[in-house]
């Protein structure tokens, strides 16, 4: 360009219109890159959110008919007696709730570990990296592990192999929103604490907590949402169970493992059941992680 | 903590006349450090029940049960050949298939899209990770397997299948189910998990290197492609290795829908194993104390030393990156 511009007489007028296209072809295959990437992205995001719409489509629109009182009221039954899933739903329920109530002080006090005690430590660093890994560890193992400990010797599978699962998958759950939650918290709360003469334990669980509440709240309603899907590893220990029982040390029923066992049937209502299932534990689901978030953003 | 305690150093004196506080402080302390401890050791309980219970399995048929494809119950001969390659390709294939997906979501989330948009469309991907495994099963099972039985498979086979080399892998009869079905199964479910990592991590490039690329006249893939992958390069293999182990171990979906056969086929469409799936679905019929139990806890270990490998590695990558 300098040289148009020192001399503009003879080559100046060309070269500069010869630039100029150069230029201009340049920018517009620039400009069809871009124009390109965007397009495909845009079309990522639309398919990722067609499927999420697909699902949840498919489930209304099998699950949605069957949905009748009697789902709610009568116990899984044989094929064509007109069978409900309120041994499976309460199951369900007990197995999560236990679960839930053991993992989650567990996941309080390994997430509190991190965040108070242990920062930068090597045994903090450890059980950080081992609980980030049992976090998205295959859940079936999970199963496979609660068999080995809590059926083969007992010889049964019970309803209390299932919670124990349930409660190994969800520590690493509340573990790691625990310690995110108390590691926003500013060091001027806890200061303020200890210059009151707060010893460290109370100005942990009367001030770090309180003001944490709605992160570790968060956490366990995550963690209730992802144990009440799980499958895989109540196959091998709560087993599954078409009668009614409350009972903990015998099989117990959930809706998972039914829906499993349904699902694969050949028989039409018993589909049909699985589909309200799936129906109903899915929205669940999707529910809680909503109202999870809701609680989150409340905070900020 | 060390930032808080340290300065009440001249007040150790006046802590003591608390006596009953630090006592409080030495159980909670101890409970907190007890807990830490145990999540070791139920990492450590879980591999050793696993090999423990798998124990026989590899005595009695030694290093080649990891390549074995036999899986004869009533000769009483396992092996893990067949659902260890079928656990491989499906997760590499998911892989292939949800990385391109999940990088554009990110690429939208954090650069096109308006600002708005970025929290119902960001919630909504994340919903896709919440839908329980056992949904996408029976949803592949019955909405995605018919289609691909009757109209992709098919498709792919009557123009690709005749081809040199890569038409070995388009051959066979379109059941629907199979390693290809599964493997889009688990794309759609470990997409969120990528595509979230990554959403994250491209969130950290400070925005002054952005202003910088957008000052002198990049457009906006040039700034994903020239600063902010570059930046974020460790952290995004980081996120698909996250993905990998999730794909790994995925149990539910891949059950109903990998056709559940001990056999290697080299068509994309055949149906296959995975360590998980025959698991599960091996469970059932292999009574406590018998050989194809032990195998199938030696299946389990193996998985887990796969996968505990694939997520170790993505969270020392992401370590570096995202602040968790």
């Amino acid at each position: 360009m300098s040289a148009s511009i020192t001399q503009p007489a003879s080559h100046g007028i060309p070269g500069g219109a010869r630039d100029h296209s150069v230029a201009a072809q340049l920018s517009r295959r620039r400009g069809r890159a871009n124009l390109i990437a965007k397009v495909l992205c845009f079309s990522a995001t639309a398919v990722a959110l067609v499927f999420l719409f697909a699902i949840l489509g498919t489930l209304f629109w099998l699950g949605f008919s069957g949905l009748h009182a009697s789902v709610f009221t009568h116990m899984t039954r044989p094929p064509g007696s007109e069978g409900g899933l309120l041994n499976a739903i309460v199951g369900s329920i007990i197995q999560t709730f236990f679960g839930v109530l053991i993992g989650t002080p567990i996941g309080l006090m390994v997430g509190t570990y991190l965040a108070e005690y242990a920062r930068g430590s090597l045994l903090g660093n450890a059980v950080r990296f081992v609980s980030d890994v049992l976090l998205s560890a295959p859940s079936i193992l999970i199963g496979l592990f609660a068999y080995q400990l809590l059926v083969a010797p007992f010889g049964g599978f019970s309803g209390l192999a299932g919670i124990a699962a349930l409660a190994v998958i969800v520590i690493p759950i509340v573990v790691r929103t625990t310690e995110d939650m108390l590691q926003l918290i500013p060091s001027s709360l806890r200061e303020a604490a200890v210059a009151l003469g707060a010893p460290k334990w109370k100005s942990i669980v009367m001030v770090c907590y309180r003001a944490a509440i709605n992160g570790i709240a968060t956490g366990v309603l995550l963690a209730i949402a992802r144990v009440a899907g799980e499958t895989a590893p109540l196959l091998f220990t709560s087993l599954g169970n078409l009668n009614w029982s409350v009972d903990l040390t015998g099989p117990m029923s959930s809706l998972p493992v039914t829906i499993y066992q349904y699902a694969g049937s050949a028989f039409e209502d018993w589909v049909q059941l699985a589909w309200v299932g799936a129906l109903l534990i899915t929205f669940g689901v999707l529910a809680l992680n909503i109202i999870a978030r809701v609680v989150l953003r409340r905070r900020s | 903590m060390a930032e808080a305690a340290s300065p009440s150093a001249a007040g150790q004196a006046g802590a003591t006349s608390f006596g009953a506080n630090s006592l409080g402080d030495r159980i909670f302390a101890g409970l907190a450090k007890t807990s830490g401890v145990l999540v070791l050791l139920l990492l450590g309980a879980i591999i050793f029940s696993l090999f423990w219970g798998g124990l026989p399995a590899f005595r009695a048929f030694g290093l080649p049960f990891l390549t074995s494809t036999d899986w004869d119950p009533v000769q009483n001969v396992f092996g893990a050949g067949v659902s260890i390659y079928g656990t491989l390709i499906t997760s590499v294939l998911a892989i292939a298939l949800a990385v391109p997906l999940a990088f554009g979501c990110a690429f939208f989330l954090t650069e096109l899209a308006p600002a708005w948009l970025r929290q119902p469309i960001g919630t909504a991907i994340e919903l896709l990770a919440a839908v329980p495994s056992i949904i996408y099963g029976m949803w592949g099972f019955f909405i995605i397997v018919p289609i691909m039985g009757d109209y992709v498979e098919p498709f792919f086979i009557d123009n690709f299948g005749d081809l040199p080399v890569i038409g070995d892998l388009f051959q066979g009869p379109a059941f629907g189910t199979g390693i290809f079905t599964s493997a889009l199964i688990l794309a759609i479910m470990i997409l969120p998990f990528i595509a979230a990592t990554m959403r994250d991590v491209f969130m950290t490039v400070p925005p002054v290197f952005k202003e910088s690329a957008y000052g002198v006249g990049c457009t906006t893939w040039e700034v994903m492609r020239s600063i902010v992958l570059p930046y974020t390069r460790a952290s995004v293999v980081g996120g698909i290795m996250l993905g990998l182990g999730r794909a790994l171990g995925e149990t539910m979906a891949v059950t109903f829908v990998i056709g559940n056969t001990n056999r290697i086929s080299s068509s994309l469409f055949g149906p296959g194993n995975t360590i998980a799936s025959i698991v599960a679905l091996e469970f059932p019929e292999s009574p406590q104390g018998s050989l194809k139990l032990s195998s199938l806890l030696a299946l389990g270990f193996l998985l887990f030393v796969i996968s505990f490998i694939v997520l170790a590695i993505s969270r020392l990558l992401l370590r570096t990156k995202v602040k968790q």
